[in-house]
């Protein structure tokens, strides 16, 4: 099995060569060159990812490349398909990336800083799920954490916002790191080793509180990556400041190795665990799903809505995760497979056509400068092919049918729905809340993604800004298109990625069950079946569309379709400021949901000076916060900081005062010493 | 057997195509008599077919593809899930592919290309109706589903005809307090999904009250019809899939015509029945306010809820 090796050569010293180019190379080079590298590391990590789904898998030590603890790598088909994941949204996101860049100006994404960042994030995406030992992989996490900052700030001089997301950004992901790092410590100071293979050995030696102990921190600092509410807080902010490409590749690969993580030391390293970690894990998934898309539904910010509907499938997959870790805590491993196979489908799933919604909001903003869905509109006549591939992507994003998301939501459906066999009340009282909650978000997403290609794409422009606005240059819609084929090949014929999906779950011990091969999904547990051919979906849906316009054109009389006004109900030829907007859309499902939004309105009249009854003035005003952010996380920032200011009273400036503090510690020291403790 | 099985395909799809308008003209014919109007009989709905279909296509300016697509989409929609669900038989050559859960999600996929078709046309009442109708399917999602679970535990599986002829086979099934909840529960999804009073009001013509009109205002001639016979066909499903899940008896098992011919006869019984006590229960109800709705529908999720938990333990019990 030399192609992993070689591949993940060729990646590095793509990677490599990439950063090196950013550095060297003037602006007008820069772009395509890094481009063209950065597509070559996406390229050939996703030839290595799909090298080791084949079965193919590869390990190696190098003792003389970090100090102290040595590389090693590892790859197996669980890394494999994260690989191959994160490396073709890579080469795609690369190719879109060269049209985004080119022209912008050498600041930005076409910045040097920027550039140079591009190649290394792209490289650690792929390269993170190799790394086979504590130290390799916090090493790779961080320099993959360090890359995406550099991209987020790209744009900093241009708005304030970046600046504050990356602030955001920074902090909570080196709380995650400092998290992973306490939990990896614990754990490999007890198994008796860093490497993967030693913690794998050691494990079932480790005392169950701290195994706990360990799940829970790394589980808080994976989860927190993976943007599940409520460690998501950074999401939001960082996602939608990013560059477009940069915000595709966060949203479809980095947050992935979050679940990466996840699975790797909960149900790898770890070995599974008891119930309540996983009771834990499912809930946290569940209130990621709705809570996230329901921020989507409300906001109308084009890319914030994505990034919060990052959070709500990052949440979907969670739960198939947890259910997975639950079945196996009860002893269904054939059932623990089926919704871990599930969760890893989604992930693929999601990748795809998260990327392509990215670049095409990304294109969108290119376009018109807009992000507000508020000010967009009829953009599907003037860039139609932006448009197309947007509805496609949202198709996968609301998971219906014939869509790619619907495939492995069914797959995650059917797993929780058979899992009622598992016995123990808390598997009855938790399934079938885990599936009325998948429900409402599935439900609450298609209100979102309506919304969204409703309002900022159909109709007609509602600023001057989306009025003007021009097709996407050809490199993008070429990065765009590789995209939403990937999209159409999921939905299509998932059967493609059946049997590496089958090696993945296989990685981490549990039996494949062949749920997805060839053409058609198969559950098939025992006594249970339940089948879905998306083919013979497509091709029903095509045959049952040309019955229905072909019946009425064959009886109809009168077949050229003609021009007329709109009625309006007799009001005529309404004007676009007369159009719903994407805040009016939301206005009933915000009502409904009133209680856990609690959106924020003021409304401030102002009369006229002769008469308190004569108003000249009334201006509305509605927000709706995110509610964590703004209960959580603001009073938290709020006591630390009030902390720090009580503490500087500690600090007057007198150098008495800091004398008495060292003579009074020491004592204090001598004296425990002298206790003898 | 495969011929059997192909008729039988065919003949749902042409009841459900067929039948839906006389359905309809049925209702609003009991609607009348009830309040003691003459009614303008049963074929009235397929005479304003026939009469938009052979009008002119209009195109408003200032709609796109998605305004022209949506109504065939809907029918569409409409036609695969018609195939798919055992209204007559359940061994027909379709069977594999009658997943409960696709079933809802074609259904879904029809509500929403017609939601984006009145946002598409850029007026203030088409992007009203859609907010309205796309909120009332995102709250109606979670009690469907659970109960497609509750359906699905004593039967195994989603696949509708095994949950069917499970039926027909243990008539305990339907008796139970979980096939009795889950029912409850269901029938008020499906007057969610149709759009029929208390939820919205079908025949209202007060623009600020509508749901599903407000959307479709801006439709004319073969468009409209599409339309129109898009959502009763969709009301004749979904009270055919009803009538199968929870009074299944006389479909078809087996692959014989005597069967076949029984079960088309008790089918336009059952579908008659059902739109006679919902036609008649219309008089007496009125619409609830918009914002009255989650009430209802989350009332309608606690007995699906309760449907599985009824299920789980009842089942655990025995």
């Amino acid at each position: 099995m030399s192609a992993i090796p070689a591949a993940l050569a060729t990646a590095t010293g793509l990677g490599g060569a990439g950063a090196l180019a950013g550095v060297v190379l003037p602006y007008r080079l820069r772009v395509p060159v890094v481009g063209a590298l950065t597509a070559g590391v996406g390229v050939s990590g996703c030839g290595a990812g799909v090298a080791a789904l084949g079965g193919g898998s590869w390990a190696a030590t190098f003792p003389g490349v970090l100090p102290l603890a040595g590389t090693y790598l590892a790859v197996d088909a669980l890394a494999g398909l994260f690989m191959a994941v994160a490396g073709a949204v890579v080469a795609a996101v690369a190719v879109y990336g060269i049209g985004y860049a080119t022209g912008h100006g050498a600041h930005g994404l076409g910045s040097r800083t920027a550039q140079t960042a591009l190649p290394l994030f792209a490289l650690t995406l792929v390269l993170v799920p190799v790394a086979a030992s504590v130290s390799t992989f916090l090493v790779l996490w961080e320099l993959m954490a360090l890359a995406s900052l550099l991209l987020v700030l790209a744009e900093h001089a241009e708005r304030a916002s970046v600046r504050l997301a990356g602030v955001w950004y920074a902090v909570m992901t080196h709380l995650g790191l400092v998290l992973l790092l306490a939990g990896f410590a614990l754990f490999a100071a007890d198994a008796g080793g860093e490497s993967f293979a030693a913690l794998r050995a050691g494990a079932s030696a480790v005392s169950p509180t701290v195994r706990g102990l360990v799940f829970v921190l790394t589980a808080l600092a994976f989860t927190s990556k993976a943007g599940a509410v409520p460690l998501h807080a950074w999401l939001p902010r960082a996602h939608p400041e990013a560059p477009s490409p940069v915000s595709a590749l966060m949203s479809a690969a980095m947050v992935n190795l979050g679940i990466y993580g996840l699975v790797r030391t909960g149900l790898d390293l770890l070995g599974g665990g008891p119930a309540w970690w996983w009771l834990g894990l499912m809930a946290m998934g569940g209130v990621s799903a709705v809570y996230g898309i329901l921020q989507a539904a409300m906001t109308s910010d084009l890319k914030r809505l994505l990034a919060y509907s990052t959070s709500e499938n990052m949440g979907l997959v969670l739960i198939g995760v947890g259910a997975s870790g639950l079945f196996a805590a009860y002893g269904d491993r054939l059932l623990a497979a089926l919704a871990l196979a599930a969760g890893l489908l989604h992930v693929v799933n999601h990748a795809a056509f998260k990327a392509l919604l990215f670049c095409a909001a990304g294109s969108v903003l290119r376009a018109t400068g807009v992000r507000d869905l508020d000010r967009l509109g009829g953009l599907r006549a003037r860039m139609p092919a932006t448009a197309g591939l947007f509805a496609f992507a949202a198709l996968g994003a609301v998971a219906l049918p014939p869509g790619n998301g619907f495939i492995s939501e069914w797959l995650l459906l059917q797993s929780l729905i058979h899992g009622l066999q598992v016995p123990g009340v808390a598997v009855a009282v938790v399934l079938p809340l885990s599936v009325a909650l998948i429900a409402l978000s599935a439900g609450i997403a298609a209100a979102a993604f309506v919304k969204a290609l409703g309002v900022g794409f159909f109709a007609r422009p509602r600023s001057e800004e989306a009025a003007g606005a021009k097709e996407a240059p050809a490199l993008m819609l070429v990065g765009m298109a590789l995209l939403g084929a990937a999209c159409a090949a999921l939905a299509l014929v998932p059967g493609l990625l059946g049997d590496g999906l089958d090696r993945a779950v296989a990685a981490v011990g549990l039996p494949g069950g062949g749920a997805v091969s060839g053409g058609a999904l198969k559950v098939r547990i025992a006594d249970l079946s339940a089948s879905l051919a998306p083919l013979w979906v497509v091709a029903a849906l095509t045959a049952a569309l040309m019955l229905a316009i072909g019946l009425p054109r064959l009886y109809g009389r009168r077949r050229r379709r003609t021009n007329a006004r709109l009625w309006d109900c007799g009001g005529g030829a309404p004007t676009p400021r007369m159009a719903y907007t994407a805040t009016s859309f939301a206005e009933p499902l915000q009502r409904v949901f009133d209680d856990v939004l609690a959106p924020e309105q003021d409304v401030d009249v102002t009369p006229v000076r002769e008469s308190a009854y004569l108003v000249e003035r009334v201006r509305f005003q509605r927000r709706v916060p995110d509610r964590i952010e703004h209960r959580l996380y603001e009073p938290l920032l709020r006591t630390i900081a009030g902390t720090g200011q009580a503490a500087r009273r500690l600090a007057g400036g007198s150098v008495h005062l800091y004398l008495g503090y060292g003579f009074f510690g020491l004592v204090v020291l001598l004296l425990i010493l002298a206790v003898g403790w | 057997m495969s011929a059997v099985g192909y008729t039988s395909v065919a003949g749902q799809v042409l009841v459900v195509g067929g039948g839906a308008p006389l359905l309809t003209g049925w209702m609003r014919q009991i609607r009348a008599r009830l309040e003691g109007r003459a009614g303008a009989g049963v074929l009235q709905p397929w005479r304003d077919l026939r009469k938009l279909l052979r009008k002119e296509p209009i195109t408003p300016v200032g709609t796109g593809p998605a305004f022209r697509a949506a109504p065939a989409l809907l029918v569409a929609t409409t036609v695969v899930a018609a195939a798919l669900v055992p209204l007559l038989s359940t061994d027909t050559p379709v069977r594999g592919h009658a997943d409960l859960v696709l079933v809802v999600a074609l259904i879904a996929l029809g509500t929403m290309a017609l939601a984006l078709a009145g946002l598409d046309t850029g007026t203030a009442f088409g992007g009203m109706g859609a907010s309205r109708e796309m909120t009332v399917a995102a709250l109606v999602e979670p009690t469907i589903l659970l109960s497609v679970f509750a359906l699905s535990i004593p039967a195994g599986t989603t696949n509708i005809p095994a949950i069917v002829s499970g039926a027909v086979h243990e008539p305990a099934r339907l008796t139970s307090p979980a096939g009795l909840l889950a029912t409850a529960a269901l029938a008020v999804a499906v007057l969610a999904e149709t759009g029929r009073i208390p939820v919205d009001n079908p025949s209202t013509h007060l623009e600020l009250t509508m749901i599903h009109e407000a959307m479709v205002l801006e439709y004319a001639g073969p468009d409209l019809a599409l339309v129109e016979l898009g959502a009763q066909m969709r009301l004749t499903l979904l009270l055919g899939l009803l009538s199968s899940l929870f009074v299944p008896w006389g479909i078809a098992t087996s692959a014989s015509w005597t069967a076949l011919a029984v079960a088309l006869v008790l089918l336009a019984a059952k579908l008659c029945l059902l739109g006679a006590v919902l036609a008649a229960a219309e008089v007496f109800w009125a619409k609830v306010r918009l914002f009255r709705v989650p009430e209802l529908i989350a009332g309608s999720f606690l007995l699906a809820l309760l449907a599985v938990t009824a299920s789980y333990f009842l089942s655990g019990a025995s």
